[in-house]
């Protein structure tokens, strides 16, 4: 080596090194932007989750209707005025009776968790774990016990859900089932996926 | 030697672009601006307006066109006529196997129609249509011959007819020049019609590749950046290499 | 170097030949100092090699595998995916320049004597990449599925299919059907995805330990390890390979990307012939395009493939094709023994030796050139006329080498 002078590390030395080293990090991000993006949702995905448009004409009181949007399925429930009855019942039985979790748009932050009282949108996607809860509207079945009013059961881990998406206490569940924004077009047409009417 | 090699690469690249199905015909090039955004709006509904009740485009979607400036109401309003949502693919109704039976064969998806001709063979192919009674559709065409689409274009261009004379070449013999002649004109002139079908293939030009412009952008920022890249480490390279004798 | 982090690889060292590795591959790894521009392209090899790993990754989460679906699934990519064309294109056009740079390096490797003494083992090892390469090349090409995937595969399966006597059962076996199709599509991404890749890495790796084994050559052709410091034992034309080669890469790393990113974002399609034009057409297994021809760094090899067009010594003008096709790539293999001057670098090396080299490199060129070309009387008599030359620079080497007016090389490395 008799070849290289040894250097000490002088102050251009030193620039150069954390100058190219800086710029080298900022190139390494760069080039790792476009394949991190890659991996978030294409416009496939994207026109796949576009809102979907739904004819409620044809919802009888007591009836559920399965709409699926974004690839999961959301619950339209035309529900009877007993139906509703219970809701003010179950207040103490319920973990979060006034809806106060972050879980529905503003306009569904009501007693009924809904635009118009009678209709309930929301996901049918367990808050806990993400199966789908299986619609009880059967009152005081054997498996539920006596004090079931109807609603929703989740078979995976047991949570129990009322008529208006409202979780019980103490169940795996943390919250109450999500709302969906949404939107009335006309009396009878819904709009799942967007609360502004322009998006249909 | 490596300027000869890049001569012969480029003498490579003749017979792969004009590659066009029959006969030998000079194509001409079209001015085309990706950047006009105009140009390729009107590009737009002339494909929607008339290749896209045949033509597919299987690859795109309807909104993408915001690149060209449009919102997605104006997309939907101006350029959907099939009823399909904004997100949709810019699918054609016919089935393939009736557009076989009607056309002779299926009209080609024309996503990347741009990228597989070229744009000077569909600017040229556009404006070459003549009347020919000897094909079942009574359309022929310069640079595709016995082409099975119509000229879907004609009241807008004309009627064309073939000539073909016979030129002295020069060396003793003669060869075969084939020239069209408008013998009914079209609502537009040949000028108008020129520009109308450069706006077209501009527009396909788009459709074959809708990054392209961003592309380039950023290939300008990229490039600025690897230059400062360069003096950068070249800078790096000569201070380490001092020591070395 | 602070106490804390001293400490902390200390204690990986005693679990790990860390710092050990560190030394013996790059800061106590002497490489001559006299490396000229020919040597930039065994690390721009390895930075193409990431590349398109990183690259081929990304693109397989959105490619589909599925004749019905792997054109559409291309096309996906280029709009939908964010990015996505960025990726593929990356890849597309690494493919090309993976090419670029291995001829690079190999060329280096002829021009230098690279094969000779002791480096026989790299130089084979090398080969092995190089055909490793051309597989992942020829799988990748088919992955897109059009016009000149399916009609490129068609014509090099059918080439399988000459074999004599098991031709037929062997094709039907690559392809798990009787005509090429989705079943082999199917397997032909296994191989480019994961076989091919595993097998090249591992190889690299190879090829890396064994030139570090042996050492580099250099352009003077002479050993370095010949003259060592007596008290050091470092030989004395020899420079740590980091810092002085890592900081002289990286600015050919960067003169490289300013080319391979001009590429992508510029002229992605390279007038055709990184992305050919009739590829975009989906695969249309009743039409064959009027003009094929195989991507630009397999023409040399197309060309030879089709000049021979007599039957000959009992073997069919179709099969001499394939012979002569595949050893054109396997000859370089037998380099080291074919080479019997006394040096080693094209530096001290003869008139006739500077000569046949030249003439083999234009051979090279104008196959290639040929093989875009569709064949013509003339074309077909260049083509024969080249292939004889580009054969006999490899056979008649053990010859002309040895009668060539050699230099006398130095005893230490000039600048």
């Amino acid at each position: 080596m008799a070849d290289i002078e040894k250097k000490e590390m002088n102050s251009r030395r030193r620039f150069l090194l954390v100058a190219t080293s800086v710029a080298g990090g900022i190139a390494t991000a760069a080039v790792a932007t476009p394949f991190v993006m890659s991996m978030l949702p294409s416009e496939r995905a994207k026109a796949a989750g576009a809102p979907v448009e739904v004819d409620i004409s044809k919802v009888e009181p007591g009836m559920l209707l399965l709409v699926e949007w974004r690839g999961k399925v959301v619950w339209v429930l035309n529900r009877t005025p007993e139906m509703l009855a219970t809701l003010k019942k179950l207040d103490g039985q319920v973990a979060d009776p006034k809806s106060e979790k972050d879980q529905q748009p503003p306009y569904a932050q009501n007693e009924t968790r809904s635009i118009k009282p009678a209709i309930l949108v929301v996901e049918g996607v367990c808050t806990h774990l993400g199966c789908s809860p299986v619609y009880r509207k059967d009152i005081a079945p054997a498996d539920l016990g006596p004090d079931w009013l109807g609603g929703f059961f989740c078979p995976c881990h047991g949570s129990k859900f009322d008529l208006a998406g409202r979780v019980y206490k103490s169940v795996p569940a943390p919250t109450n089932l999500a709302v969906p924004p949404h939107v009335y077009l006309t009396d009878t047409s819904l709009l799942i996926g967007s609360d502004r009417k322009e998006s249909a | 030697m490596r300027k000869i090699t890049s001569i012969l690469l480029i003498f490579c690249l003749v017979p792969l672009v004009s590659f066009a199905s029959g006969p030998e015909v000079k194509l001409d090039r079209p001015q085309l601006n990706p950047g006009d955004k105009i140009s390729l709006q009107r590009g737009a509904q002339t494909f929607v307006n008339y290749c896209l009740s045949c033509h597919s485009a299987e690859y795109m979607r309807y909104n993408r066109l915001r690149d060209l400036g449009l919102t997605e109401n104006q997309i939907s309003d101006n350029l959907i006529f099939t009823g399909q949502k904004v997100g949709e693919l810019m699918t054609v109704a016919m089935k393939p196997k009736d557009a076989k039976q009607w056309l002779g064969v299926p009209p080609p998806d024309l996503s990347v129609i741009a990228r597989s001709r070229g744009p000077d063979w569909l600017y040229t192919y556009l404006r070459k249509f003549y009347r020919d009674d000897s094909t079942a559709t009574g359309w022929n065409n310069l640079v595709f011959d016995k082409a099975a689409m119509p000229h879907v274009l004609y009241q807008l261009q004309g009627e064309q007819s073939l000539s073909v004379k016979n030129v002295d070449d020069g060396h003793g013999g003669t060869h075969e020049v084939k020239e069209l002649k408008l013998d009914k004109p079209g609502t537009l002139s040949k000028t108008e019609y020129d520009a109308y079908v450069t706006d077209l293939v501009n527009f396909l030009v788009y459709l074959g590749e809708p990054a392209a412009t961003k592309r380039v952008q950023l290939g300008i920022i990229v490039m600025l950046f690897l230059f400062a890249m360069l003096g950068l480490t070249y800078a790096l390279k000569q201070e380490y290499w001092k020591d070395v004798h | 170097m602070s106490k804390r982090l001293e400490s902390f690889i200390g204690w990986i060292d005693e679990r790990f030949p860390l710092t050990a590795n560190w030394k013996a591959h790059l800061s106590e790894y002497y490489a001559p100092k006299n490396f000229n521009f020919w040597y930039y392209f065994g690390s721009l090899a390895m930075l193409v090699l990431v590349n398109q790993l990183l690259t081929g990754i990304f693109l397989t989460m959105n490619y589909k595998p599925d004749a019905s679906m792997a054109f559409a699934s291309v096309e996906y990519i280029m709009r939908d995916v964010n990015f996505g064309w960025l990726i593929r294109y990356m890849h597309s056009t690494g493919a090309s320049m993976f090419f670029v740079v291995v001829y690079l390096h190999m060329f280096r490797g002829m021009m230098y004597g690279s094969y000779r003494k002791p480096r026989e083992l790299l130089w084979l090892i090398g080969m092995g990449i190089f055909f490793i390469l051309m597989m992942l090349a020829f799988t990748g090409y088919i992955l897109p599925w059009g016009q000149m995937s399916y009609w490129g595969a068609q014509v090099i399966i059918s080439m399988i299919g000459a074999i004599p006597v098991v031709g037929e059962t062997l094709s039907n076996w690559l392809l798990g059907d009787f005509m090429l199709s989705d079943a082999a599509l199917n397997r032909f991404f296994a191989y480019h995805v994961v076989t091919l890749p595993v097998l090249l890495v591992v190889l690299v790796v190879v090829h890396i330990l064994a030139l570090h084994e042996v050492g580099s050559n250099n352009p003077d052709g002479i050993e370095i390890k010949a003259n060592k410091d007596p008290v050091t034992h470092i030989p004395v034309d020899g420079i740590p390979f980091h810092p002085y080669y890592s900081v002289k890469d990286i600015f050919g790393v960067v003169v490289f990307l300013i080319i391979f990113t001009g590429i992508i974002f510029f002229a992605p399609e390279m007038g055709g012939y990184f992305l050919e034009y009739n590829n975009f057409v989906p695969a249309n297994t009743l039409q064959t395009p009027d003009h094929i021809a195989p991507v630009w760094y397999f023409t040399p090899y197309y060309s030879m493939l089709r000049a021979v067009t007599i039957n000959f010594l009992w073997i069919d003008a179709k099969l001499w094709g394939i012979i002569l096709m595949g050893g054109s790539v396997a000859i370089f293999a037998l380099l080291p023994w074919l080479d019997r001057s006394p040096v080693k670098s094209i530096r001290y090396k003869g008139p006739i030796f500077k000569f046949a080299l030249t003439l083999f490199v234009i051979s090279v060129f104008v196959l290639g050139w040929l093989g875009t070309k569709s064949p013509t009387p003339l074309y077909t008599i260049l083509a024969q006329i080249f292939t004889v030359i580009y054969f006999a620079f490899f056979i008649l080497m053990p010859w002309y080498s040895k009668i060539d007016k050699t230099k006398p090389e130095p005893t230490r490395v000039t600048e």
